[in-house]
C-alpha cells in the first residue's frame, strides 16, 4: 500500500533542497600537496608530529592500497574517484594549537554557532546540574579545533581528546587497539584510510568507569577538493559505559567530497558502548550534483563477556552512503544492536546495513532497520547475520522494512543469514506482526491496534536512542521518529 | 576482475572443453543453435565454472566441487530402459502418464503419446526441433540468467528433451509424468519445454531415474503458461549421486494465469535447483515452494528469482530445509517488482531446521522493489527442533526418535500442503519418511 500523506509531508520537509548546512565559511587555510604518495603520507604525519611507528604504519597501509582494485558490489553508481585530484590534508591556519577557546578563529566559532553546536561548556550555576551536558570534539577539515570538557572527563578518568593527540600522549594504548578491529587490509577504503587519516576522536574510559556526560564529535568538511579521512577509537574497558554521538555536515559544492572513515570500538568484559551517529553530509542538489561520497567502515567487536555495543543511526545525508556499522560478538553474552532510520531522498544512493557475527556462546543481536526512499534515490539494505561453529544459542533478530514514495526511487534488501550452529536460532521479519509476541500482546491487551501496537514498539525502540540525542544535532531526527510503517515492505 | 587475463583452467573446465570439441559432431542444430553452442562454451572458457566469486554461486562453488567432466553419455539402450522404467517407483500407484527422455534423448517408443494425443497434448523431440528453423528460441535464456554458468553449460552441450505442448483450453485429466532416465554412466544434459496454451491445464510431474555415474546431470525446464493457463510442476530429485544436478527452470506467465511449482530435494551429493520466473501478463498468481533434505556432506541449494514485470501479480515462495550431519543448505531467493508493477503482492519464507552440530545454512531473501503500491515481506528463520514440542510429544508416551520424525515431517509438511496438489502430497509425504529413516 502507499505511504501515508504524513509520512510524505515529513520526507520531504528533509529533501535535498532543503539543505540548511551548505554555507561556506570563509577562513584562511592551509592544504597540503595534491595527490596521493608517500610524500603527501610523510608530508600528513609530520604535520602531526607522529611518531616514527605511526609513520610507517601509515606508509604501509598506502603500499597496500595501491595493490587493491576499488569493490563493486554495492548497488551503487559514481564515476570514478581520481585519487591523486584530492587533497588530503586541509586546515584552518589559525588552529595550530590553541591553548584555549579564546584563541580559536572567531570565525570558526561562528561556524559552529551556526551549526548549532556548543564549543563552549556551560558555566555550571551554583548548586543547579544543567540537563544533558555534552562533550564535543569538533573536526574542521583535516584537524580537531577544540575538544571541550576535557578536564571535566579527566576527573572521571576518562580521555576524550582527538586522535592525533591520542597518538603523541598515549601512544601505547592507541598502538594496542588502533587496526585490531578494522585491520588495515580490510577493504579498499579503510586500507586508504589507515594511509591519510587525519583526525577523529580518541576516547578511552577505564575500569569501572560510567562515563560522566555523553561525548560527542562533529565533522565538518569545508575545504573544496579535500577529502575527509577521520579515524575514531573508542575503548572501554571492564565494566565501563560510554555513549558518544557523531553529527556531519558540509557546504553546498557542485563537485563530489571523499568522505571515507573508520569507526573501532572496543568493548571489554561487562563493558557497554554506544554510538550513535545523525550523518547529515550534503546531498548533492535536486538535480544530483555534488554531494559527499560517504564511504565508511565502522566495526564494534565485543571482545569480553556480557559487553554490549549498540549502533544507531539516523542517515539523510551524502550523494552516496556505503556503510556497514558491524558487531564482532566475541564475548559469551555479549550483544550487538543495530537500529537505524536511512532517507533517500533527490539522487542519493544509499547501500547500507550491519553484519553481526556471532562467535561466542549465548550472544544476541538485534537489527532494526527502516529505509525510505523518496525522489529518484536508490536505498538498500545489506547486511550479514552469521553463527560461527562455537556459537552455541547465538540468537538475532532482524526486521527491515523499507518504504517507497513516489515511483521513481527504489528499495533493496539483501540479507545474508549464515548458520552454522544448529543452537543458533535466526529469525528475520519483515511482517510487522513478529516483532516479540510478548510485548505485542501486552500492548494488544491494552486496546491498542496491531499496527499501534508494531509503530510503538519499532519507534519505541529508535526513539530510546534519538531522544538522547541532543536537540541541535537532531531535529530531522526528531521529526522522522513520527514516520508511519504503514505502507512499508519487507 | 579483470577480463583480458585469461583464467588457469581446472581439470573439470579443460575436460569440458576437451568433451565439447569431441562431441560437436554429436550435437545437432542449426546454424544459429551452433553458434550459441560455441558461444556458450566460450564462457565456460573465459569464466570458467560457476564458482564462490560469483554472488549468485557464493555458496555454492561448483568449480571446487567437480573435479572432472565425465564424457557425455551414449545413447540409450531401450531394454536398459524399461528394465529401470519398472523399478522405478515414484509416485506408485498414481494414474498418469509418461514421456521418457533417456540419456538426453527423447524416447517416444515408451512414453503414452497417443493416450496424450487423445487429452490435447503434443509431443516433439527437441534435437529434431534444434535442426529447425526455431531452433536458437528455443535455447532462449532470461534477462535475469544471462550470464548464469549452469545454462550456459547445458547450452553448450544439450542433446534432447521434449517440446510439450498442451493445446488451447485442455484441461488434461491425469498428471503427466516426464521421466529423465540415465541409462549408462555419462553426462546427460537435456532441455524440455512445456507449452501451456491459452485456458489449458496441466499437472506435471518430473522424475528422475538410473545412475549417470560420474557424469552430472544439467537439465533445463522452460515452461510457457500462457493467458488464463495453469500449470503445476512438482520436481522429485532424490536418491543418491556423486556427480552434480543442475537444474534450472525458466518460466513465463501470461495473463490470469496459475503456476506452482514445487522443487523437492533429497539424496544427491550436490545439487542446484535454480529458478526463473516472469511474470508477463496482468491477474496472475505464482506459488513456489521447496522442500530440501539434506545430510552427510550433502549441498542443496534453492536459488529463485521472481521478477514481477508487470502489475497486479501475486507471488509465493516457501522454502523449507532440513539438514544433519555435515551437511550444507542454500537458500537464495529474489523477488523484483519493476517500476510501474504497482498492487504486485509478493511474500518469501524460508526456513531451516538443523538436526546437527554441523550442519549449515545459508538464506538469502532479497527484495528489490522499484514501485511504491506493493506489499512485499519476507522472512527467514534457522534454528533446531524445539524441545518444548518434543518434550510435549515424549510426555504423551512418544519415544524420541518417533517424537524427531513427527516433528520434522510436520515442519516439510507444512510446504507440501500449501502447494496443495493433492494427487502428490501422499507420495512426497512418503519421500520425506524414506529419507528419515535413510532410505
Amino acid at each position: 500500500m502507499p505511504a501515508v500523506q504524513e509520512t510524505i509531508d515529513r520526507v520531504k520537509a528533509i529533501d535535498v533542497d532543503q539543505y540548511k548546512y551548505g554555507f561556506v565559511t570563509d577562513i584562511d587555510s592551509e592544504r597540503g600537496a595534491k595527490g596521493l604518495s608517500e610524500e603527501t603520507v610523510r608530508f600528513l604525519s609530520a604535520k602531526k608530529d607522529e611518531p616514527e611507528w605511526m609513520t610507517e604504519w601509515r606508509l604501509d597501509a598506502l603500499r597496500r592500497f595501491q595493490q587493491m582494485e576499488e569493490p563493486d558490489w554495492a548497488r551503487v553508481s559514481y564515476p570514478k574517484i581520481d585519487f591523486d585530484e584530492l587533497y588530503y590534508w586541509a586546515s584552518p591556519k589559525s588552529v595550530e594549537g590553541p591553548k584555549s577557546l579564546d584563541e580559536v578563529d572567531p570565525e570558526l566559532l561562528a561556524t559552529y554557532e551556526k551549526l548549532g553546536i556548543p564549543l563552549r561548556e556551560q558555566e555550571v550555576l551554583a548548586g543547579v546540574e544543567p540537563k544533558n551536558r555534552v562533550a564535543v570534539d569538533a573536526v574542521f577539515d583535516s584537524v580537531s579545533v577544540v575538544t571541550t570538557f576535557k578536564e571535566e572527563l579527566k576527573k572521571a578518568g576518562v580521555i576524550f581528546c582527538s586522535i592525533s593527540e591520542a597518538v603523541r600522549e598515549y601512544p601505547d594504548l592507541v598502538r594496542k587497539y588502533l587496526g585490531s578491529v578494522v585491520p588495515v587490509t580490510d577493504n579498499y577504503y579503510a586500507t586508504l584510510n589507515s594511509a591519510v587519516f587525519s583526525d577523529g576522536s580518541f576516547v578511552y574510559v577505564p575500569e569501572g568507569v560510567r562515563c560522566p556526560m555523553e561525548l560527542s564529535t562533529y565533522f565538518r568538511i569545508n575545504e573544496q577538493n579535500t577529502g575527509q579521512f577521520e579515524r575514531t577509537l573508542i575503548i572501554a574497558e571492564k565494566g565501563a559505559y560510554v555513549s558518544y554521538l557523531e553529527g556531519c555536515t558540509a557546504p553546498q559544492r557542485d563537485e563530489n567530497q571523499l568522505h571515507a572513515a573508520v569507526v573501532e570500538l572496543v568493548a571489554l568484559d561487562d563493558a557497554e558502548i554506544k554510538y550513535s551517529t545523525v550523518q547529515n553530509w550534503f546531498p548533492g542538489d535536486k538535480d544530483g550534483k555534488g554531494g559527499i561520497y560517504n564511504f565508511v567502515t565502522k566495526r564494534g567487536d565485543c571482545r569480553g563477556k556480557n559487553s554490549k555495543i549498540s549502533w544507531t543511526q539516523v542517515e539523510t545525508g551524502s550523494a552516496i552512503t556505503w556503510k556497514y556499522p558491524s558487531c564482532i560478538l566475541r564475548g559469551e553474552n555479549s550483544r550487538g544492536e543495530f537500529y537505524s532510520i536511512a532517507v533517500a531522498n533527490g539522487y542519493q544512493q544509499i547501500d547500507s546495513g550491519t553484519k553481526m557475527i556471532h562467535l561466542g556462546k549465548n550472544s544476541s543481536s538485534r537489527i532494526i532497520s527502516k529505509g525510505i526512499s523518496a525522489g529518484k534515490s536508490q536505498n538498500t539494505y545489506r547486511g550479514l547475520v552469521s553463527a560461527h561453529r562455537k556459537a552455541s544459542n547465538a540468537r538475532n533478530f532482524t526486521q527491515c522494512d523499507s518504504l517507497l514514495i513516489g515511483q521513481d526511487c527504489g528499495a533493496h534488501t539483501v540479507p545474508y543469514i549464515e548458520s552454522k550452529n544448529a543452537s543458533a536460532q535466526f529469525e528475520h521479519e519483515a511482517t510487522t506482526s513478529k516483532i516479540s509476541d510478548d510485548q505485542m500482546f501486552y500492548c494488544l491487551q491494552r486496546g491498542l491496534t496491531e499496527e499501534e501496537a508494531v509503530a510503538l514498539i519499532v519507534n519505541g525502540f529508535v526513539k530510546d536512542v534519538i531522544q538522547q540525542l541532543p536537540m541541535e544535532f537532531a531535529v530531522e531526527a526528531q521529526k522522522l521518529i513520527s514516520i508511519s510503517l504503514e505502507g512499508s515492505v519487507g | 576482475m579483470n577480463a583480458s587475463v585469461p583464467i588457469k583452467h581446472t581439470q573439470a573446465e579443460s575436460d569440458l572443453i576437451g568433451r565439447f570439441d569431441t562431441a560437436r559432431g554429436a550435437l545437432t542444430g542449426s546454424v544459429a543453435v551452433t553458434a550459441l553452442r560455441e558461444a556458450a562454451v566460450s564462457q565456460i572458457r573465459d569464466k570458467g565454472l560457476p564458482h564462490r566469486r560469483v554472488e549468485e554461486y557464493k555458496y555454492t562453488d561448483l568449480r571446487a566441487f567437480m573435479k572432472a567432466a565425465a564424457p557425455m553419455a551414449a545413447a540409450a539402450d531401450e531394454a536398459t530402459v524399461r528394465t529401470l522404467l519398472d523399478s522405478h517407483d515414484a509416485f506408485d500407484g498414481l494414474e498418469r502418464y509418461r514421456i521418457v527422455v533417456a540419456n538426453g534423448a527423447f524416447l517416444p517408443g515408451l512414453s503414452d503419446i497417443e493416450a496424450l494425443a487423445g487429452e490435447g497434448v503434443s509431443v516433439a523431440s527437441l534435437t529434431e526441433e534444434l535442426a529447425g528453423p526455431h531452433g536458437a528460441q528455443l535455447l532462449a535464456s532470461p534477462k535475469s540468467a544471462a550470464n548464469d554458468g549452469v545454462l550456459a553449460l547445458n547450452t553448450a552441450f544439450v542433446q534432447g528433451g521434449v517440446v510439450v505442448t498442451v493445446k488451447e483450453g485442455a484441461e488434461v485429466s491425469r498428471p503427466v509424468e516426464l521421466i529423465h532416465v540415465a541409462a549408462s554412466a555419462g553426462a546427460q544434459i537435456s532441455r524440455n519445454r512445456i507449452v501451456v496454451a491459452k485456458g489449458a491445464k496441466l499437472s506435471l510431474l518430473e522424475t528422475f531415474a538410473g545412475d549417470s555415474g560420474d557424469g552430472e546431470i544439467n537439465t533445463v525446464f522452460d515452461y510457457d503458461v500462457a493467458d488464463s493457463a495453469s500449470l503445476a510442476t512438482t520436481r522429485l530429485i532424490v536418491g543418491q549421486s556423486h556427480a552434480a544436478r543442475l537444474f534450472t527452470s525458466i518460466t513465463t506467465i501470461g495473463a490470469k494465469a496459475e503456476f506452482k511449482s514445487l522443487g523437492f530435494i533429497a539424496g544427491p551429493r550436490f545439487t542446484r535447483n535454480q529458478q526463473f520466473v516472469n511474470f508477463a501478463g496482468e491477474n496472475s498468481n505464482a506459488g513456489i515452494y521447496g522442500v530440501t533434505m539434506a545430510r552427510d556432506e550433502d549441498l542443496a541449494d534453492q536459488t529463485l528469482i521472481v521478477d514481477h514485470a508487470v502489475p497486479n501479480c501475486n507471488s509465493r515462495e516457501f522454502f523449507k530445509t532440513v539438514l544433519d550431519g555435515r551437511a550444507k543448505g542454500v537458500y537464495q531467493g529474489r523477488i523484483n517488482v519493476a517500476p510501474h508493477a504497482q498492487k504486485t503482492d509478493g511474500e518469501m519464507m524460508t526456513q531451516a531446521l538443523l538436526l546437527s552440530e554441523e550442519a549449515e545454512m545459508a538464506n538469502k531473501p532479497e527484495l528489490e522493489i522499484f514501485a511504491d503500491d506493493v506489499i512485499c515481506a519476507h522472512g527467514a528463520t534457522s534454528g533446531q527442533i524445539d524441545e518444548d514440542l518434543l518434550f510435549y510429544l515424549r510426555a504423551r508416551g512418544i519415544p524420541e526418535d518417533e517424537a524427531r520424525t513427527l516433528l520434522v515431517l510436520a515442519f516439510l509438511a507444512e510446504a507440501i500442503e500449501e502447494y496443495g496438489e493433492d494427487d502428490v502430497t501422499e507420495g512426497l509425504e512418503a519421500r520425506v519418511r524414506d529419507w528419515l529413516t535413510g532410505h
